[in-house]
């Protein structure tokens, strides 16, 4: 049986369809019930829903043997899993956002409010650009607006609520996209299930 | 005296059964002091598992740190034996960032050091105990096997550069063949020039079945040499229970600033992470000014901490 994580919400229920069309089913996952694991035992899968944000560490420590985590998460904890696929779903971007007009002036420290903390200190390294992380957990946009922070780093899709608010993306870090994960050692342990799983699946994923 | 079983918590037990599979091969204990000059990490951080060491000032102003690695230790205190072997084992604790977790955690390794005129039977010999050792520790193991001159080989194919080089092998070590493209799509590197890497990372699996289609990748790409050791390397299982255990996986990557030729990782079933890893590291010796080879391996007992408590463990 391979343990399947997938990430809560619309882009969990987006990648369920995948693995739906590609054979592994399993209906009850789409039910509303009070339910945690659903299992499709002639499939070999069972799934469960988790936050987003956890795909990631249950993979990493076997708790799940593959899951679906975005790009962004991968980049910000960096978890010693295998990415073995980008599913080309949920696609946005990591950039840096600033109110219309921001110039950057590079004598003084760039104050940076993100929740992409590591990702941001890595981009703004590799660049030489001396900045001060402020760390927030949510509503990032606004702190620029309150003069909190000088610009943003944070997940792009459409743009809409950055328009809304006055800012605008000044620079793109990284696109981002859900990946099929997966843990090395339930890799070495359960390979061919697992590679048949990627292989079907890889046939439901559309080109870019 | 003998110590009877049950006054030894699991992962002591463990220690000790492979301190003697060492000493049975003629390794001798290596003892150190749990401090060493910080000098010598701020010169190899890349070397070491984690970032961040524990420091302090020594009575007389040195700045020292608790160790977070044992292998740079033996390398600097040892000395070049031209034409002998150096057999050393260790079972010592380290204090390194849990990568899981902020914060500094000590962990228990023990490990074996091979040194000065190591050739193909040593290093051989290095992948028995390494294999032998996840034994000891569960009969559902895996021992996964690579080599570094191969893959450094065809990633030399697509880049020189050494930031570009390091994303590329990132990637391979995560399987992430996806992400080789778009590395070298970034770096303007011409589509297509990936593809042999990315062929040499789809051959994993039992030597058998895979090491014939690696040998004949390799020799079309001028790494036939590096294919017959590592050939030779997984031949050395045949016939052994092993066997069966073995995998081919250029995804077992290391820093090839101090790492070549023969690389592994040794994984046991129901724990999250490699328990076990090792491999040649002349690079490491060349750095540290010694003209000797070498091979070595180390099995982090706190990773199989979950497995004795399910009581799998042997013994």
């Amino acid at each position: 049986m391979v343990n399947i994580a997938l990430p809560k919400g619309r882009l969990g229920e987006k990648v369920y369809a995948m693995f739906a069309a590609a054979g592994f089913e399993c209906p009850a996952l789409l039910e509303n019930s009070r339910k945690l694991i659903f299992d499709n035992e002639a499939a070999g899968v069972r799934y469960f829903w988790v936050k987003p944000s956890d795909v990631a560490i249950y993979v990493e420590r076997g708790a799940a043997d593959i899951g679906v985590a975005g790009k962004d998460i991968l980049l910000e904890y960096r978890p010693d899993v295998y990415e073995l696929l980008d599913l080309n779903v949920g696609k946005c971007r990591m950039a840096v956002a600033a109110p219309e007009g921001f110039r950057d002036n590079p004598d003084r420290t760039l104050r940076v409010a993100t929740k992409f903390s590591r990702i941001a200190r890595d981009y703004y390294s590799s660049m030489g650009r001396d900045i001060d992380i402020i760390h927030l957990n949510g509503s990032i946009e606004i702190a620029p607006i309150l003069g909190l922070s000088d610009v943003i780093v944070d997940i792009v899709e459409t743009g809409t609520t950055l328009r809304e608010n006055h800012l605008e993306v000044v620079e793109t870090i990284v696109p981002i996209s859900a990946r099929l994960i997966a843990n090395k050692s339930g890799f070495k342990f359960k390979t061919a299930p697992i590679e048949r799983l990627v292989s079907e699946i890889r046939k439901e994923v559309k080109a870019e | 005296m003998m110590i009877e079983d049950q006054v030894l918590d699991a992962q002591e037990r463990i220690g000790f059964k492979l301190r003697g599979l060492y000493s049975g091969y003629g390794y001798s204990r290596y003892r150190m002091s749990k401090f060493e000059e910080y000098d010598l990490y701020s010169r190899n951080k890349d070397f070491l598992f984690s970032e961040g060491v524990i420091t302090f000032t020594d009575t007389n102003g040195r700045l020292m740190a608790l160790k977070p690695d044992v292998t740079l230790s033996i390398v600097k205190n040892g000395r070049d034996l031209p034409g002998q072997l150096r057999k050393l084992y260790y079972h010592e604790n380290v204090y390194r960032v849990s990568s899981a977790e902020d914060g500094f955690r000590e962990q228990t390794q023990v490990g074996v050091e091979c040194m000065g005129e190591v050739d193909s039977a040593c290093v051989a010999e290095a992948l028995k105990l390494a294999a032998e050792s996840l034994r000891l520790c569960s009969e559902d193991y895996v021992l996964e096997i690579s080599h570094l001159g191969i893959l450094g080989a065809f990633v030399d194919m697509i880049a020189t550069d050494d930031k570009v080089r390091d994303q590329i092998l990132q990637c391979a070590g995560e399987k992430n063949l996806h992400g080789i493209s778009r590395v070298c799509r970034e770096h303007g590197i011409a589509e297509g020039a990936e593809e042999p890497l990315q062929a040499l990372l789809g051959l994993y699996g039992p030597p058998k079945a895979v090491m014939p289609k690696i040998r004949a990748l390799a020799e079309e790409n001028g790494a036939g040499e590096y294919a017959a050791e590592l050939a030779r390397a997984a031949a050395s299982f045949a016939g052994t229970e092993a066997e069966n255990r073995v995998r081919i996986d250029f995804s077992a990557t290391g820093d090839m600033k101090y790492y070549n030729g023969i690389a592994f990782k040794g994984f046991i079933s129901g724990i999250p992470g490699s328990v076990l890893s090792g491999g040649q590291y002349d690079h490491l010796m060349r750095r540290m000014g010694r003209r000797d080879r070498a091979v070595g391996f180390a099995v982090f007992l706190n990773m199989l901490e979950r497995l004795t408590e399910e009581g799998r463990m042997d013994g």
